[in-house]
């Protein structure tokens, strides 16, 4: 399965899904109860640190953090202009260490490990009358409509060519929809005919 | 719940993946991104309903937090729900979730008026209340002042909502879901 995960061999690699999730429960609640800058640069120190030991390059870390930059910059800008230059580095410090700890997870875990791992999380909400092997079956079937989406997207792109409308997002939209609405109609019907 | 239940909301959590496909649109003079992503929740709601809009948004969510690209630019993993916009995430699937409930509600006297209020309800006054909440945590922020901070978004939620409004009633004409539930 396509996802963020890199393949690596490392300590972080071979820990189980869920004691990474819990790690970067607690961890996370841990960096959000700390009000001073300088803990959490070093905290921000060790996950750099991390990244190393997971077989990481900077290159990978910067990619991590590089889409929330501008955020970043705004909200340093916005605390330096309503408090001190402290509150902006406290700020930009923590949501910086976050998003790079999450990643670490991300980066060094399988989506399949990841998925099982939130299953079974999920595992107790049974007695609220969720079945598991109903969720298993909108998981995938989900990842395969996006590609299916797509295509189905193209199509009608393509005939909208034709009167000119290929950029109008409703002459597309809407034909693609009752399409895709058609089908998962095909599709439920060939489900059950099955089960 | 039916398989066709399943389908439907495997179905919007695809739909709102693929949204994030198309590439962002950056407003003149604020250099706001806008991504059609977020008319995901708004047709969801208003398409397949409040329970299975939600579950859609919900869906999509875990295959986002498992590790997988699906947010606009291809973002994707633990640390988006942690980031600033957190909160708007999980704003949407309670933003399908009303949208779905006001339209089940008033489906058999829909109007496009009404249909564009509450897609509007749904879509910028209920998702910003959650979104800043969550802002405001990690920013440090008042609440106010995050609210003011997200003001720039509007302009594009805006559009979103008209064009949502505008798919969503067509659709309905000619695909009337709420009617046979």
């Amino acid at each position: 399965m396509l996802g963020l995960y890199r393949h690596g061999e490392s300590v972080l690699h071979r820990l189980p899904a869920g004691s990474k999730l819990l790690g970067l429960v607690i961890a996370g609640t841990a960096i959000f109860l700390i009000a001073n800058p300088f803990h959490i640069a070093g905290i921000l120190v060790l996950v750099c640190v991390a990244y190393r030991i997971a077989g990481l390059d900077a290159r990978t870390l910067i990619a991590q953090i590089r889409p929330a930059l501008w955020l970043l910059a705004l909200i340093f800008a916005l605390q330096l202009w309503l408090n001190d230059w402290q509150a902006g580095a406290l700020v930009t410090l923590r949501l910086s260490t976050l998003i790079l700890l999450a990643s670490l997870v991300t980066l060094t875990t399988q989506v399949s490990a990841m998925l099982a791992a939130m299953e079974r999380g999920l595992a107790p909400l049974r007695h609220f009358g969720v079945d598991p092997s109903r969720v298993s079956l909108a998981l995938s079937m989900a990842l395969r409509f996006i590609p299916l989406i797509a295509d189905v997207t193209a199509q009608v792109r393509e005939a909208q060519k034709a009167r000119g409308l290929e950029r109008s997002v409703i002459a597309v939209a809407v034909p693609v929809i009752l399409r895709l609405l058609k089908m998962a109609d095909d599709i439920a019907d060939a489900i059950d005919a099955r089960s | 719940m039916s398989t066709r239940d399943i389908v439907h909301i495997a179905l919007f959590a695809a739909f709102t993946a693929a949204l994030g496909l198309f590439p962002p649109v950056t407003l003149p003079l604020t250099g706001v991104p806008i991504t059609a992503q977020s008319m995901g929740p708004m047709l969801a709601g208003a398409i397949i309903g409040a329970r299975k809009g939600f579950l859609s948004q919900a869906l999509l969510l875990v295959l986002v937090a498992a590790g997988l690209p699906l947010l606009a630019g291809g973002r994707g993993g633990f640390g988006v729900f942690l980031g600033p916009t957190g909160g708007f995430l999980l704003g949407w699937a309670i933003s399908a979730w009303l949208i779905g409930w006001l339209f089940e509600r008033n489906w058999r006297n829909l109007t496009a008026l009404k249909a564009t209020a509450y897609i509007f309800i749904g879509g910028i006054p209920a998702l910003y209340l959650i979104g800043t909440a969550w802002v405001a945590v990690v920013v440090d922020l008042s609440y106010m002042q995050a609210l003011l901070a997200n003001a720039p978004f509007v302009a594009g939620d805006l559009v979103k909502v008209a064009i949502a409004t505008i798919v969503a009633m067509t659709v309905r004409r000619a695909y009337p879901m709420m009617a046979r539930a």
